[in-house]
């Protein structure tokens, strides 16, 4: 259990203070696109600089350090209580040591007791299987950009947004220029076509857990993240919102099937600051490979 | 070009720049984020001794420890959202002479209006980058309410030392958030094939 434990804060510690590196290849890129002498160029520049410097102190990318979200993978008979209660002495402590933010309030009280442990807070989802490995993935989920995640009912009739691969291209484009920059763009969406208006938002959010430089399997789908990633950088808002070529990083989407009488399409938005790490843990509980 | 720019500053400073000026702030900083707007709004005084004239207010809810030998440090200090101080921000930068604010996402019209009725102009920090731009705090000097709004909404007094921001707003009715909400909604059309 103290194994756990370890692992878990350390991969807390990860996420919080190292950003992935397909994230910061994307983000160089996107870096040497842009115009040069722009304010665009230069608040990618100073991104690049916080990223190294909260590598280097160990200290948070940036002080929203979000809403805490575990994703386990686990084979059937996994102890769920004893990792849920070992995750949450994991963020304790993790906040004690300020990798994150005491950042967990209570909406009736206004109370932030400092711990980050609450209803709802750390989040846990799980996926069970047959196999012999436990993974943990963690994604850290900042404010700003969670604000300005959306969901849209088709058919849409303003964006004339019908019941189809086009419809769901038409309402993401516009996802995106609602947001402007305030979720700290460039950013990462994750979408999910079809589900419920709960599994809506829970599977958008799962899309984040994957590399932006992977591809979808569906084809269809990889296609429209494509295109979408090309027409919303085309829009022109640009880093924080000053204009400029890179608005997007990357763009992930899932499908889940519906009722006939609902089609969601529904939008998270992730922030320059795509905080998201994972570990193969060993029967132990002891971190034997990381992930990003 | 960045411009350098030092609190307090003149009218005549701020008249200066315009839209998309890459600034950085030298000098004294204040930090004031939901707690502190509502306070003034509702008639309530800046401290003794302490004075806004020609100030920079900075919306933004540091991480502060006390270090080894008792004084305070700022560890992250990335910019807030701004707009949620749009109802009260246009009154504050007129009672108080401010000739600066700096945020995140931008604000809105009222803000612009005192903006420029008053000179005063908007700045966007960088958000998110919260090591980068704690790292220009040199130093805090003070801070004031803290035990009242808590640590986060307290007013800090920190002295920075090359602050970078971009001018968003400016003080001749220039709102680069305006512009890129305009210059979008119309590729977007464009994009989806509707009409303006
Ligand atoms: S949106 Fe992301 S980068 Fe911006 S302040 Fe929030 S957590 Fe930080």
């Amino acid at each position: 259990m103290r194994e756990l434990e370890a692992s878990l804060l350390e991969l807390v510690r990860r996420t919080s203070t190292e950003i992935p590196d397909d994230v910061q290849k994307a983000l160089l890129e996107s870096l040497e696109r842009e115009k040069k002498g722009t304010v665009a160029e230069e608040a990618l520049r100073i991104i690049e600089r916080n990223i190294e410097m909260a590598r280097r102190k160990s200290q948070p990318i940036c002080q929203d350090t979000g809403s805490v979200l575990f994703y386990l993978e686990a084979p059937a008979g996994f102890d769920c209580v004893g990792f849920e209660e070992a995750a949450r002495r994991a963020v304790t402590e993790a906040t004690r040591r300020g990798y994150l933010r005491q950042n967990c309030v209570d909406p009736l009280t206004g109370r932030n007791d400092g711990t980050n442990v609450g209803p709802g807070f750390p989040t846990f989802h799980y996926d069970f299987h047959s196999g012999g490995e436990a993974t943990v993935r963690l994604i850290l989920k900042g404010g700003g950009c969670e604000n300005v995640g959306t969901q849209y009912a088709l058919p849409y009739g303003p964006l004339k947004a019908d019941r189809d691969l086009e419809g769901c291209r038409r309402v993401i484009l516009d996802a995106v220029f609602q947001a402007q920059g305030k979720g700290c763009s460039p950013g990462v969406l994750g979408v999910c076509v079809g589900g419920d208006r709960a599994t809506g938002y829970e599977h958008s959010k799962r899309q984040l857990l994957r590399k932006l430089d992977d591809r979808n399997p569906n084809p269809e789908l990889d296609r429209l993240e494509r295109e979408i990633l090309e027409a919303g950088n085309s829009l022109g808002i640009g880093p924080m919102g000053f204009g400029g070529r890179t608005t997007l990083l990357g763009v992930k989407i899932g499908a889940l099937h519906r009722v006939p009488a609902s089609y969601f399409v529904t939008v998270s938005y992730m922030c320059w600051a795509c905080r998201r790490q994972g570990a193969v843990l060993n029967a132990e509980g002891a971190a034997v490979r990381w992930l990003y | 070009m960045t411009h350098q720019l030092t609190t307090p500053a003149s009218e005549e400073q701020i008249r200066a720049l315009r839209v998309g000026d890459a600034v950085e702030i030298s000098g004294a900083l204040f930090t004031g984020r939901d707690a502190a707007h509502k306070y003034f709004h509702q008639g309530g005084a800046l401290p003794p001794g302490v004075s806004f004239e020609g100030m920079i207010l900075y919306h933004c809810g540091p991480v502060v420890i006390r270090d080894e030998r008792g004084e305070w440090k700022a560890v992250a200090a990335g910019p807030t959202t701004s707009i949620r101080e749009e109802p009260y921000e246009a009154e504050i930068i007129r009672r108080f002479g401010l000739r600066g604010v700096i945020g995140k996402g931008g604000m809105g019209p009222r803000t612009l209006k005192a903006c420029r009725e008053h000179g005063c102009v908007y700045f966007h920090a960088i958000g998110g980058a919260a090591q980068v731009l704690a790292e220009r705090i040199r130093k805090v000097r003070n801070v004031y309410f803290l035990e009242e709004f808590g640590s986060p909404e307290a007013i800090w007094e920190f002295e920075v030392e090359r602050f970078p921001a971009v001018v968003t707003m400016d003080s001749h009715g220039h709102s680069l958030h305006a512009k890129v909400l305009e210059e979008s909604r119309a590729a977007l059309q464009r994009a989806l094939g509707l009409e303006g």
